[in-house]
């Protein structure tokens, strides 16, 4: 509890340092990845994050230090001569992208741990640490790390906002790109070098073997809540940021604790959240919708039903005389009942309940939209008229003003359905 | 005026020629079809034109300037298939970026640039749509907005890769209707077709490519039973049905002794 109440309150500089690293590193990583994602080279992600580690031992090893600086020179050296061996597999053989994807994956990543094998036997002081980028260890961020780190994010973030409207040009259509003029080869070269050079320093915080989590999840989650680009980038960064504070507070307060697993564990934690709560897409909001649905259908019944009894000269309506007339759950129909009377659409007097003038409008509607639809099929659709019923039922509680409009034009604003009842306006 | 020129023109993929030393020129203000069977180079010849495809030799020129002189006046509608309509946009985004201009990065949109967009989403009838994310369009609409983008472009001469596949009769007509106001303002159309049976209502100006340029001029007179046995040869069964659809619309046959024969 202490630990909490120590790292959330941000007074420790070590934790400020920490925090602000990995939280810059997050948003970089998420922004960055938001194009990599929308330009479908998730995979490509994974490829470099792998491939660029037996670069970072490389650079251990020709520096003889775990210089931030040379670290990351030969992790974008490595990721970068991936990508090239990947095309030119592609480009010169007969294998598939996701077969040469494997191969350099796992060639890389296999020379990688042989390098750590090797530097670890030599049994040099400064290696201690250096399999920390296997899966992350944001409490390790020293300040210069932050310096170089922070810095470099930064630009990434700055350049992603710079050229933002010809990423997403280039994103959704890069031959139309092309056709305006527009150096795609370059900006493909740009987008390419931002993601080797957001993974070579993303790693310091999630480690390499879950580097493409940070990159596409925060992106494939904002998804879910947003139609819009800009804002795709700004909520991507969000959970990221989110996903950094509370790895790096594990990996602050458990000593030998990897940040990496935890960052996609938080991640993880908001995609299945998002799952449920998002806007329109989510699983809440979908039941939601299907119950607002239910009662609109249950009150547009009700209303019909007392529309239908007073057609056929009922005066004095009761619950008893509508559940005669059509089957509801009793308990249903109270509530519906209660809720028509507090819209004003049905008044009532003891057990004997009536429309109000609002309430028979709107009952004609309904009424009206069923045998318009009626007349629809059986006119326009050559369906028979003992077929028809059960598709008006349905249908009346979704027609829009505006196809009522389309199909009264198109019927030319007949006054009676196919079973000869009249056609309410 | 001459609105496309392609000279000596060859394609090749993986050195296989897919185009091979054609030589064809477009008259200005024509609504212009490119037809041939599957895999005849359509869609290449299109990509060339627009400089997507590096020719093995030959060139194109475009109102006789090299393409890169005259982008401001091309337009360009690609295949709708080619890009993923899941993409976080709306219709407004999709068609602003007919404004984007490469050597204007940071420029914002302006009033005039609204208006033009505005114009052009007018156009195709998508108005009421021009906030809606593209997922949610039909085919159809996406087509228009396609292009719409190309008309806020504000060229001359436009480009379009099978714009009627996916889209409805009546969609159909409105965007013929559109073209064929665009010609009347004396722009240039050129369209990728497949579709043999509306080919002489639709094009006044064809080019029949199979590989080669099989015949290039007016849509009457390289509509004959001698050219499309060319361009479709060998496909007995597609020929015969084309032969019929020839007889049933009564094209002009340029050999007079045809009935007899
Ligand atoms: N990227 C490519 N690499 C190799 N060959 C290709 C490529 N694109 C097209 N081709 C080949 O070039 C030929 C012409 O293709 P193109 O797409 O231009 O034909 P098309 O006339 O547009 O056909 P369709 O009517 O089917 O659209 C085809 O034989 C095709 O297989
Ligand atoms: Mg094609």
């Amino acid at each position: 509890m202490n630990n909490l109440l120590e790292f959330f309150s941000f007074t420790n500089p070590t934790v400020r340092t920490v925090v602000l690293g990995t939280v810059l590193i997050a948003v970089c990583s998420s922004i960055v990845g938001t194009y990599t994602y929308l330009r479908k080279r998730s995979l490509v992600g994974d490829v470099v994050a792998h491939a660029i580690f037996p670069g970072i031992c490389l650079g251990f090893v020709l520096s003889g230090s775990k210089n931030p600086i040379f670290l990351m020179l030969g992790a974008i050296a490595a990721g970068w001569i991936a990508l090239v061996l990947m095309d030119a597999i592609v480009a010169k053989t007969k294998l598939k992208t996701d077969t040469a994807q494997a191969f350099i994956l796992t060639f890389f990543f296999g020379l990688g741990t042989v390098f750590l094998a090797y530097i670890q036997k030599s049994g040099s002081a400064a290696q201690t640490g250096l399999h920390d980028f296997l899966l992350g260890k944001a409490a390790n961020i020293t300040q210069f790390d932050l310096a170089v780190f922070g810095v470099i994010s930064l630009l990434l973030i700055l350049l992603v906002l710079t050229y933002y409207k010809v990423f997403k040009l280039i994103s959704f259509n890069e031959d139309y790109a092309a056709s305006l003029g527009y150096n795609v080869k370059f900006y493909r070269f740009l987008l390419t070098t931002m993601t080797v050079v957001a993974v070579a320093v993303g790693i310091q915080a999630v480690g390499v073997v879950l580097m493409s989590a940070l990159l596409i999840t925060p992106a494939a989650t904002a998804r879910l809540w947003t139609h819009k680009l800009q804002h795709l980038m700004l909520i991507a960064g969000i959970f990221g940021a989110l996903s950094g504070i509370f790895g790096a507070y594990v990996s602050y307060a458990a000593v030998n604790m990897p940040t990496g697993p935890w960052f996609v564990v938080f991640l993880t934690f908001f995609a299945l959240l998002s799952i449920f709560i998002a806007p329109k897409n989510g699983i809440l909001s979908k039941l939601k919708q299907k119950r607002i649905n239910a009662n609109k259908i249950n009150r547009e019944n009700v209303l019909k039903t007392f529309y239908n009894l007073m057609e056929h000269g009922a005066e004095q309506i009761n619950t008893q005389l509508i559940l005669e007339k059509r089957s509801f759950v009793p308990r249903v129909l109270e509530a519906t009942l209660h809720k028509l009377k507090h819209q004003g659409l049905v008044q009532r007097k003891g057990n004997i309940y009536s429309l109000t003038e609002e309430g028979m409008v709107e009952a004609k509607r309904v009424v009206r939209l069923h045998r318009l639809w009626e007349l629809y099929l059986t006119k326009r659709m050559n369906y028979k008229e003992d077929h028809i019923h059960g598709l008006a039922e349905s249908m009346e509680h979704i027609i829009t003003p505006e196809i009522e409009k389309d199909l009264l034009k198109e019927l030319d604003y007949p006054t009676q359905d196919p079973h000869q009842s009249k056609i309410p306006y | 005026m001459i609105s496309l020129e392609a000279h000596n023109l060859t394609v090749a993929y993986d050195k296989v020629p897919v185009l091979w030393d054609i030589d064809f020129e477009l008259p200005t203000g024509k609504i212009i079809g490119i037809i041939g069977p599957n895999g005849s180079g359509k869609t290449t010849l299109l990509k060339t034109i627009m400089g997507l495809i590096k020719p093995a030799s030959g060139y194109v020129k475009v109102f006789e300037q090299d393409l890169d002189e005259v982008r401001q006046r091309v337009a360009y509608v690609p295949q709708r298939e080619s890009v993923d309509w899941d993409f976080p946009a709306s219709v407004q985004d999709v068609v602003e970026m007919g404004r984007y201009r490469k050597n204007s990065l940071f420029r914002r949109l302006t009033q005039t640039d609204k208006e033009i967009v505005a114009n052009a989403i007018e156009k195709v009838k998508l108005t009421a749509f021009k906030d809606r994310q593209i997922s949610q369009l039909s085919g159809g609409q996406q087509q228009r907005v396609f292009i719409a983008r190309a008309l806020a472009q504000g060229a001359d001469i436009f480009f379009m890769d099978e714009p009627f596949v996916g889209v409805d009769a009546t969609t159909e007509t409105a965007i013929l209707d559109l073209l064929t106001t665009m010609r009347d303002e004396g722009k240039t159309v050129v369209i990728v077709h497949h579709d043999l049976q509306t080919v002489s209502g639709y094009f006044d100006h064809l080019v029949l490519l199979n590989t080669r340029v099989i015949a290039c001029g007016p849509t009457a007179e390289v509509l004959t039973q001698e050219n499309l046995s060319n361009a479709y040869g060998g496909q007995l069964t597609l020929l015969s049905k084309i032969q019929s659809i020839i007889k049933e619309k009564e094209f002009p046959i340029r050999e007079k002794g045809f009935e007899k024969r």
